[in-house]
């Protein structure tokens, strides 16, 4: 049961029932990372699929960039509570390139430039709902949101859309990533408000 | 519950809070304060923790955001003895442990030395571990908690504070107004063959420079542990 605040009214701003419980819309676009952002020259960067049995499926930068793209206006919520509805970014989808990958995998460990993982299902990389994405209203996406690419899986808090992505580990048992780790939510559906473990 | 307000500057106060059972906290981690209104409605927003665990009082810095929905309220209406629902500790990247007996560096831009301050009051008395805080506010009087800083600073060799100040120094300041520089972490922060775990705390453009600063004097991208806030 909910203490009541005496004397709070709040502001609330009608969302069309498009803010997730316990979220607020900005229209900025704030920056939550843990360390450094990292500087990852063009000419050095790939993106690799690793199987579970080893099979490495990678794309240079021109190779990724030359695949069909999309463009995308997705919500994204960010477990530290903002949401910004209507983002555009373009990106190849994953179903694109895990199209040729031979794997009975259920799972997906995420790894970025900088150390960073994060886990989740594999079907939620496919059918439409995940991107490595590379561009963000138009432009080159900037390091600090991720760029050269990063993952785009809006239907999850934003902290499984892994910026400065670098590839993924397809594996048969689950593996907690970075934030998974240090006690947030191993799926974090915003829907569900899945934000801490035991949510 | 709050039990008590404390004004820390023009637009900050510290909210001491009473709450029913605490499991303790590292000194870094937030809490999630959930406000409900009357009929129902509910925003929630992340605080610092500003100080370690106090039996069962924690205390919260918050910076009032002009036209922000929850921290003017948190900062001026919020009355003593009032309720709000609080959910935490959460966070555990950017925690001191204060077992860890190597050098610290936190730099700080404005209510970013929230949870650097934390670390500071956690260490008093505990640790001996040498901290140095590099502090980046617009003026003299943006300053959070400047008296226990100075006071802890001369009692304690260990920790050193140092300030930055981007559009007004006080006059006896060697140091015109302006933002954070490479000499600045050079003049007042550890080298890199140190080995310091770095918190750097604030605004995102803060944080973005100073962890590149850092970055590009040589310090170990794995010992920089940033926390950003900001942007809404």
């Amino acid at each position: 049961m909910s203490v009541f605040t005496r004397g709070f009214h709040g502001r609330r701003r009608d969302d069309d029932g498009r803010l997730p419980p316990g979220q607020y819309l900005t229209d900025d676009f704030p920056v939550l990372s843990a360390g450094p952002t990292p500087e990852v020259p063009l000419d050095r960067w790939a993106f690799t699929i690793r199987t579970e049995s080893g099979d490495e499926h990678a794309w240079s930068w021109a190779e990724l960039t030359a695949l069909p793209t999309e463009s995308v206006t997705v919500d994204l919520h960010c477990v530290t509570r903002w949401s910004k509805l209507d983002t555009d970014w373009r990106g190849v989808s994953l179903d694109a390139l895990l199209e040729d990958v031979e794997t009975a995998a259920d799972f997906a460990l995420v790894h970025s430039y900088g150390g960073y993982t994060t886990n989740l299902p594999l079907e939620d990389l496919l059918d439409g709902r995940a991107w490595v994405a590379f561009e963000y209203d138009g432009e080159g996406l900037a390091a600090e949101h991720g760029g050269p690419a990063r993952l785009l899986v809006p239907h999850l808090y934003l902290w499984k859309s892994a910026k400065w992505v670098r590839g993924l580990d397809l594996l048969l048992q689950d593996e907690p990533g970075f934030w998974e780790q240090l006690g947030y939510h191993d799926y974090g559906d915003p829907w569900r408000e899945q934000r801490y473990q035991g949510d | 519950m709050l039990l008590e307000r404390r004004t820390e500057s023009p637009s900050a106060r510290t909210l001491v809070l009473q709450v029913d059972e605490w499991a303790g906290h590292l000194p870094g981690q937030h809490v999630d304060v959930r406000l409900t209104a009357e009929d129902g409605y509910q925003t929630a927003r992340s605080y610092s923790l500003a100080a370690p665990p106090d039996g069962d009082r924690l205390e919260i810095t918050v910076q009032r955001a002009d036209g922000g929905e929850v921290s003017p309220f948190l900062a001026d209406d919020l009355e003593v003895g009032d309720r709000v629902e609080l959910r935490g500790p959460l966070g555990g990247w950017f925690v001191w442990r204060p077992e860890d007996p190597g050098p610290v560096l936190l730099v700080a831009g404005g209510s970013g030395v929230v949870p650097l301050m934390a670390m500071i009051r956690a260490r008093a008395g505990v640790s001996r571990a040498p901290f140095r805080l590099i502090y980046s506010v617009r003026t003299p009087e943006d300053r959070l908690y400047a008296a226990e800083l100075r006071r802890r600073a001369a009692e304690d060799g260990g920790l050193d504070v140092s300030y930055v100040y981007t559009r007004e120094a006080p006059a006896d300041s060697p140091r015109p107004p302006g933002r954070i520089r490479a000499d600045d972490l050079v003049t007042h922060g550890w080298p890199p063959d140190f080995e310091p775990t770095c918190f750097v705390c604030g605004p995102t453009p803060l944080v973005e420079a100073v962890a590149g600063l850092l970055v590009g004097w040589g310090h170990d991208p794995g010992r920089i542990r940033t926390e950003r806030f900001g942007g809404s």
